[in-house]
């Protein structure tokens, strides 16, 4: 080995391994142009006046490069660039949704924004005017009851299944449970709510804590399943090494497991309020609709975004147009509540998440 | 202060599978005993049953009896939790707390129990235990700063840092160089002299010259053949088994020729 090493054999140069390194290439500009070509004659596509073909003319474009690849490089990086298109044209399949929802939604619901719409409710409002004062208040109220609820049990549920329960059958029959939970559809949740307040206050009976717990079972098993992954991932290690320091178990739970996956915890409570901030159906069935506002989650009806953005739209009164108008302000608001508290979980799963590792 | 062990008999388990069989061994109070042997045969197994540790891990057991001064740490009335904070530990990997910073992990054996100290007398055990570990002239700047941000081997000198800080009576220590250069190593080596005028010390390694340097006792762990329990060959004087041990597995490890 090292003999051949040292001496070179001087006919043959550097080339034979270095060639065998090498591979032949597409010129370097040729992907990114094509890919800005294809980009373009889809952005033209869309917004300009031609017409949605372009955008399949830009994809065309773009699956050049796949195939004069091929004949080029070789088939392993052809195939690299092939998948690299379908990801591409995937990803950009997903986005056209979202930025058409974003884009319709802000247009239409940005110019009702004003003080008046954030300060007044419904009450006496006939016409145009009045706000969402009311319905802003509801779903914050009834978000923060629901979150109330389900965050401890969730959490102290997935505390079971992974420190104490893990592997017995108990702890399966749970997880089994909770996955059967987490597909339970939302106007169920509604209609338990309902049935579980009706053997309490009789029929006909209107509460925002109704919603709450409506929400909650939606809510419970995102949290569970969050919590638990997060769990998971705390290392046995650290278990160990509070255990052979002489601490508890509660302690270890309390102090080295929640503390290490805090943020990840954080974050997927975030993003299940989230979830659920946005339901419309079992509220629609147990907390209704008031024009006024209730800051009583015991006492009666009381108005979130999602039901007053509903009702706004199938019964606009006459004229419709400000009903209609003040239906996508609610729900633009909505929507910026959303985007808040999934600002809110990426800050704090970076400020919170472990030093040091980074 | 220190505690001798004394262990008869002991079968350990994971589940149905019998790691380690019949181990008799006492473990005097006040010195150094190296335990010796192929990856696999269950030093570290056999060490964690000296603590509770073993029982932790979930269908993992015991059989047998380890006597610490006279009481018997399997007995029905005895706390692990309590067991655990007289005999301290340090693991085969570093595992310092993540969320703590480097001063919190040395003082994690108290912050964890909520003892209650003045910062004064906390910053003097701090001190005191990273000098120990030979840790204090890299970090005393740092105090404050996150301990998964040290070195694999200044992570595992925090480790012991913290083991050391509690003030247990006995120290078990698996492979605690293993990490480690030559220099830190010898820190270690001089740690566990000076730790063994008060402590008792049980360490595990793979480091022939280490237990010959470090080990008044040395003790062999075999395996019979694959899936078979481990079992402790011999034990004795360091020096003896050393110089003309009594089975010729254990001369054949020693000096390198296994298998
Ligand atoms: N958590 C566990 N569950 C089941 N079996 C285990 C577990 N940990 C160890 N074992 C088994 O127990 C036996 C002894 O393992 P142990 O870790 O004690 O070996 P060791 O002597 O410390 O080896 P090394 O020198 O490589 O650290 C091995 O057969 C191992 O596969
Ligand atoms: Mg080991």
């Amino acid at each position: 080995m090292t003999s051949t090493l040292q001496t070179p054999r001087p006919e043959s140069g550097a080339s034979p391994i270095a060639s065998s390194l090498r591979g032949r290439q597409l010129p370097r500009w040729v992907p990114p142009a094509l890919t800005a070509a294809a980009v373009l004659l889809a952005l033209v596509g869309v917004f300009g006046p031609v017409g949605a073909w372009l955008v399949l003319v830009g994809w065309c474009v773009a699956a050049v490069i796949p195939i004069w690849s091929l004949a080029v490089e070789g088939s392993r990086k052809a195939m690299d660039r092939l998948v690299t298109l379908l990801v591409s044209t995937a990803f950009a399949i997903t986005l056209f949704p979202l930025g058409s929802i974003l884009a319709t939604v802000v247009s239409r619901g940005a110019p009702v924004l004003s003080s008046e719409f954030f300060t007044y409710s419904m009450r006496n409002i006939v016409g145009e005017g009045g706000g969402i004062y009311h319905a802003l208040m509801g779903t914050l109220l009834i978000t923060a009851a629901a979150a109330a609820i389900s965050i401890p049990i969730g959490l102290f549920t997935a505390i079971y299944l992974i420190e104490y329960g893990d592997g017995t059958r108990l702890a399966g029959w749970i997880r089994f449970l909770v996955d059967v939970m987490t597909g339970i559809p939302s106007i169920v949740a509604g209609l338990f709510a309902y049935a579980l307040f009706v053997i309490f206050f009789g029929p006909g009976v209107r509460m925002g804590v109704g919603g709450a717990v409506a929400l909650s079972v939606l809510m419970i098993p995102v949290v569970v399943r969050s919590c638990e992954e997060m769990l998971k991932l705390v290392p046995n290690e650290l278990r160990e090494a509070s255990y052979a320091l002489g601490v508890p178990k509660w302690r270890t739970i309390v102090k080295v497991v929640l503390p290490t996956a805090l943020a990840g915890i954080v974050t997927g409570v975030t993003l299940a309020i989230a979830r659920v901030i946005g339901e419309t159906a079992p509220l629609l069935v147990i907390a209704g609709l008031t024009d006024s506002v209730n800051f009583n989650l015991f006492d009666g009806r009381m108005a979130t975004l999602p039901v007053f953005t509903y009702f706004s739209i199938i019964v606009p009164g006459v004229p419709p147009g400000p009903s209609i108008e003040r239906a996508w302000g609610a729900a633009l608001v909505l929507l910026i509540i959303v985007m808040l508290l999934n600002l809110a979980a990426r800050l704090v799963s970076y400020f919170f998440s472990p030093k040091g590792e980074r | 202060m220190a505690k001798s062990i004394d262990v008869s008999d002991l079968d350990i388990y994971y589940g149905d599978f019998l790691a380690v069989e019949g181990v008799t061994i006492p473990i005097a109070a006040r010195s150094v005993t190296a335990f010796i042997g192929p990856s696999g045969c269950g030093k570290s197994t056999f060490l964690r049953s000296l603590n509770r540790m073993h029982e932790v891990i979930r269908g993992a057991r015991v059989d047998g009896k380890v006597l610490i001064d006279g009481q018997d740490l399997y007995a029905d009335d005895m706390d692990p939790v309590n067991v655990r904070r007289l005999i301290g530990m340090v693991f085969q990997r570093p595992n310092p707390f993540p969320t703590m910073s480097i001063a919190e992990n040395v003082l994690a054996g108290q912050r964890l129990n909520s003892k209650r100290m003045k910062k004064k007398e906390a910053d003097d055990i701090v001190e005191r235990s990273l000098r120990s570990a030979g840790l204090w002239n890299e970090v005393k700047d740092r105090l404050d700063r996150p301990g998964s941000g040290l070195s694999g081997g200044q992570q595992q000198r925090l480790c012991i840092a913290r083991a050391i800080a509690t003030q247990p009576e006995v120290l078990l220590m698996d492979e605690p160089c293993s990490a480690l250069d030559p220099i830190s190593t010898s820190i270690i080596e001089d740690l566990i002299h000076e730790l063994k005028t008060d402590y008792t010390i049980v360490i595990v390694t793979h480091n022939m010259q280490q237990a010959a340097r470090v080990s008044d006792t040395t003790a062999f762990f075999n395996l019979a053949g694959v899936g078979q329990p481990g079992r402790l060959i011999e034990h004795g004087d360091t020096s003896m088994m050393f110089s003309n041990p009594e089975d010729p597995a254990t001369e054949a490890y020693i000096q390198g020729r296994f298998g």
